[in-house]
């Protein structure tokens, strides 16, 4: 190498990273100069001015996490004190495991980064997959919100509703599912539970496609979620193409089962598992109780580490609350969200419990259910 | 339906209505150019503004922003041979060469008329579709959009090369390489080697940029010339890329057709459309032996498809609330936030919304292409510029596009791997876009294999649909034996047989026996519906393989399969070795996982502009300043990430 060019290399290199060093330095010292202006009665109050929240979305754009997402964050951002930036960061991969992992790996417990989760980032964990590296014992919930779903057949089947199940016992039936360790388990332990004689045929992606199989007519079983089967489901139950059967249910602040707020004829699941002759204890009842908390009950969960100081959680619940009051998000929740609460504070605590924590026994049974039904390793 | 479809006129040619389309369009251009980013970075962009917007003005700047993603995305594939979005693969084939001929602002003008023109093709088809789309679409059921996979992959038959063994291989090895991950039937596992980043495949954003961009920048490097190779520029600008168009109009209509349809079926991915309509030009055009190396209507037949896919995705994403593509997820996900709800209701009480939506896409298509054909022509220049001062952007820029794909540093690492696997293909004459057409049909073709023969057994060969879709198939292939692209086949005639050592080239084939041993051992680590996909393919593939090696090994140099691009061009046309344009990108992510790649990409502009272009300090400190400069710029308005490094971050 010629000794001229050797030196320009040296002198660019040194000038442009000496640049982005700077640039860099800068950009943290005023950060901290922010924080340094600040008295401690001011602390609180202020405490997120001029900074970036980032939130983690462990799935991609478009999908019904994102979308929950998406809908908050800008009205979240109006009322948090301090007015910071909020930015969503989507993060998907491995039915959102890899985001998990990732906040876990790189969160501190100052509010700057938040993590969205959904029943999908639960299941896995609750199933112990080896991929796993978040806890959700580290964690403490800002915000809960809760789903519900609804399973639904095809009237070829020849019943008018979920008194009829009966009728189904020996039928045959295939579901269109996404995989045996996504949220799919409880709608498939549940047909287990009531003794039909269901098959799942994996592969499909995401619950839009199992309901186009069954406009299709290649199954006659299909749940959605509770805003999803509002939009597409009703329309076909007004038309006589869909019979309603049941609803997983909703939780009241005892963490009871009750019949969901936005389906309040259909019967729950508990109520047909009854109506069978079953009852609602033993290992089979609390298994599909734990896991359908996990996966509607605390569908939707903003988390922050345990260590997270009070007073920071506390500008998140201020948000919230004020949040819930903005007359713009009254306006426009119902239709983008669906008819259930953001929950905060103890509520919110509540169904966070219910959610991520699963007795051995239960977590033990529904892993040997996986094996015993579909040859899986877990 | 005449009245409502006026009625949706009227709305779009309120100024404020259009004023916002426009945004959304200049946006969407913008954001399109630079390969890796699409609708998703876009919408991140726009996002804080939808609030407060009406629906309508929220849904013209979503809608602009869609519609021309696909059309700016152009601009890379043709110029540089970077495919700039996953529908805009094809046009890479026939593109790229024309601009090394010197024709770039030709091949750009007939790819943007024919943009308008399958846009605006695709709204008139919808425009009538609308109220049978839905019975429509239910039509394809798994068993048909399986068949439909077979269809996809039937194309490799023109596009193998002289050589189909090597055609066949090529298409095995990527659908063995597309299974890599979750099995769809059980969620196994498959060839991970313990990587996490392999659990849910390769993306394909890196494997397009890695095997069409990877192999012609490394080729370029070594000849040092501009992209144009010394040819005169001038030689045919964009209206005569628009005389192309109306020369070949009912081939335009034909792909716009093709596109719309397969857009139109959920399921299927818009990254199949190009390259149906891309095997649909070679097998129904006479003259073949100008395909892959710049013939220009394999740029009308992928690009008149791939802006009338983007209106059929629109029916199942308005009808069933089931985006057809990626771009459309976002579009979904934009009208959930503005209020709107996708489903049934919009062929009823809300059709005039669906109209105003379909006419919206179509008059973004005219805006976009329009502002696009008029930068035809200076853009060409690009192609002018001496490689070496183009070359570290080109780097750059790819990856920065891959990266993009799952915000991993391993994005660049396989980048690079299958960036040298690609070379080593286009050196001996593996057919690259047999390879992709499997990678990107491998998934489709077994979870819809896996569904249909659960719901439908041996049933599914009765079905109307099934059948109809096996004769296209058929007569596909049928077509295909007539002749197919060989992007070497000037080459080919000029190789000398008698010096020629075949070492190399068997080495290569050497390595793809060994993966696909290596998937027939994983696949009998599987359970039976987990394994038995990639088993097969394997198993089809081997003894095509061993043939291979049997000719190889018997020197028999006279035979369709050998050959060898580095032995067969004339002395002195590569100015550096085939080793050092991978040790400079190797070398760049090396640093980027040391100290970041922003520092790392600085040090390698600056070395490579100071060494190879030999620019002097000003210069190379402008250059550089410049190339990081519009990275950052991008970086802070669109929230982007770059690989940070272990020692610095």
């Amino acid at each position: 190498m010629e000794q001229g060019a050797l030196k320009q290399i040296l002198i660019l290199s040194g000038g442009f990273l000496g640049l982005l060093f700077l640039m860099n330095w800068g950009a943290q010292q005023s950060l901290l100069q922010h924080d340094a202006g600040k008295d401690g009665a001011e602390t609180a109050t202020n405490y997120f001015a001029g900074k970036t929240i980032e939130w983690i979305i462990p799935f991609k754009e478009g999908g019904g996490g994102d979308t929950w997402a998406r809908f908050n964050a800008p009205f979240f951002q109006r009322h948090i004190p301090g007015n910071p930036i909020l930015m969503i960061n989507n993060i998907p991969g491995g039915g959102s495991i890899k985001g998990a992992n990732l906040f876990a790996e790189k969160v501190k417990p100052d509010g700057i980064m938040i993590l969205g989760t959904s029943g999908t980032t639960q299941m896995p964990y609750l199933l112990d997959d080896p991929r796993v590296r978040y806890n959700y014992e580290n964690y403490k919930p800002i915000m809960a919100y809760p789903t519900g779903g609804v399973v639904y057949c095809s009237p070829s089947l020849g019943i008018q509703s979920a008194a009829d199940i009966g009728k189904l016992m020996e039928v045959p039936l295939k579901y269109a599912s996404q995989g045996p360790t996504s949220l799919d388990v409880v709608p498939m332990f549940s047909f287990d539970l009531l003794g039909l004689d269901v098959q799942a045929v994996f592969g499909f992606r995401g619950r839009g496609a199992g309901r186009l199989a069954f406009e299709r007519g290649e199954v006659l079983i299909d749940y959605q979620t509770s805003s999803a089967y509002l939009k597409n489901v009703v329309p076909m139950v007004e038309s006589g193409e869909a019979i309603p059967l049941f609803s997983f249910g909703a939780l009241d602040e005892n963490g009871a089962l009750i019949r969901d707020p936005s389906f309040p004829d259909l019967p729950h699941f508990g109520e047909v598992y009854e109506q069978l002759g079953f009852q609602k204890e033993g290992i089979q009842w609390d298994t599909w109780f734990a896991f359908m908390a996990a996966g509607f009950g605390g569908m939707k969960l903003l988390l922050t580490p345990h260590e997270t100081p009070d007073e920071i959680v506390e500008q998140f619940r201020i948000a919230i609350t004020a949040m819930k009051q903005d007359p713009e998000y009254q306006e426009k929740k119902v239709k983008a969200l669906g008819l259930y609460e953001q929950s905060i504070g103890l509520k919110a605590q509540k169904i966070f419990d219910l959610a991520t924590k699963v007795g051995t026994a239960e977590k033990n049974y529904m892993k040997q259910w996986l094996r015993d039904t579909y040859d899986l390793n877990i | 339906m005449i009245d409502l479809v006026l009625q949706a006129f009227t709305t779009l040619f309120d100024p404020a209505h259009f004023g916002y389309l426009m945004l959304g369009v200049l946006l969407g251009l913008v954001i399109g150019v630079f390969p890796g980013l699409g609708g998703i970075a876009g919408l991140s962009l726009l996002l804080p503004f939808l609030y407060g917007m009406d629906e309508v003005s929220a849904l013209a700047t979503l809608v602009g922003l869609v519609a021309v993603i696909p059309t700016s995305a152009t601009f890379t594939s043709i110029l540089m041979g970077i495919p700039g979005s996953s529908s805009s693969q094809a046009t890479v084939l026939d593109g790229f060469p024309l601009a090394k001929q010197g024709k770039a602002s030709r091949a750009l003008g007939a790819a943007f008329s024919s943009s308008l023109f399958g846009g605006l093709f695709g709204a008139i088809i919808l425009t009538f579709f609308v109220q049978i789309a839905r019975p429509m679409i239910l039509l394809f059921g798994s068993a048909e959009l399986f068949m439909l996979a077979l269809f996809g992959l039937s194309m490799v038959g023109s596009l193998s090369g002289k050589s189909l063994t090597k055609g066949i291989l090529a298409c095995g090895f990527g659908i063995l390489v597309g299974s890599i991950g979750a099995a769809p039937a059980t969620g196994e596992f498959r060839m991970i080697f313990g990587i996490n980043y392999l659990y849910d495949g390769l993306p394909l954003v890196v494997i397009a940029l890695s095997i069409f961009a990877f192999p012609e920048i490394s080729e370029l490097f070594r000849k040092g010339s501009s992209i144009s190779e010394g040819a005169e520029l001038g030689k045919g600008g964009w209206l005569d890329g628009v005389k192309d168009l109306i020369k070949n109009k009912w081939l335009a209509i034909r792909c716009a057709g093709i596109g719309t349809i397969v857009g139109a079926i959920p399921g299927m991915g818009g990254s199949v459309v190009d390259w149906i309509a891309y095997g649909h030009v070679v097998q129904s055009s006479k003259d073949k032996s100008k395909f892959g190396k710049g013939d220009i209507r394999g740029v009308i037949a992928p690009e008149s498809a791939n802006n009338a896919k983007e209106g059929g995705a629109l029916m199942p994403t308005l009808l069933f609330g089931i985006p057809g593509s990626g771009s459309m997820a976002v579009f979904l996900g934009g009208m959930v936030l503005i209020g709107i709800e996708a489903g049934p209701s919009m062929v009823t009480t809300d059709v005039d919304l669906t109209y105003t939506i379909i006419w919206s896409l179509a008059i973004a298509n005219v805006l976009g292409a329009g502002l696009s054909l008029f930068l035809a022509g200076p853009i060409s220049q690009l192609t002018r510029v001496k490689f070496s001062l183009l070359a570290p952007f080109m780097i750059m820029v790819i990856s920065f596009a891959a990266f993009q794909a799952t915000k991993d540093m391993t994005d660049l690492w396989m980048l690079l791997i299958f960036g040298v696997i690609g070379t080593f293909m286009k050196r001996f004459g593996w057919s690259r876009p047999a390879f992709l057409i499997g990678f990107v049909l491998a998934t489709q073709a077994e979870s819809y294999l896996n569904m249909s023969v659960q719901f439908y057994g041996w049933e599914m060969f009765i079905r109307p649909g099934v059948i109809i879709i096996m004769v296209l198939s058929l007569i596909s292939i049928y077509f295909s034996r007539k002749g197919s692209v060989d992007e070497n086949a000037e080459l080919m005639e000029k190789e000398s047989t008698q010096q020629l050592t075949i070492g190399p080239q068997l080495a290569f084939l050497l390595l793809i026996l060994a993966f696909i041993l290596v998937a027939i051992f994983d696949s009998n680590q599987q359970s039976f519906l987990g394994g038995i996909f990639p088993l097969a393919i394997a198993a089809a593939i081997l003894p095509f393989g061993l043939y291979l090696a049997w000719v190889f090994i018997r020197g028999k140099k006279t035979h369709s399969a050998v050959f060898d691009a580095e032995q067969a061009v004339e002395e002195g046309t590569y100015k550096a070795s085939w080793l050092e344009p991978m040790l400079w990108i190797g070398g760049l992510y090396v640093v980027s996982s040391l100290i970041g790649f922003i520092p790392a990409i600085v040090l390698f502009m600056v070395s490579f502009f100071t060494l190879k272009a030999k620019t002097n300090m000003l210069k190379t400190a402008l250059l550089t300043a410049g190339g990081v400069g519009v990275l950052l710029l991008f970086g802070y308005f669109l929230n982007l990430e770059f690989p940070s490094g272990i020692l610095l971050t």
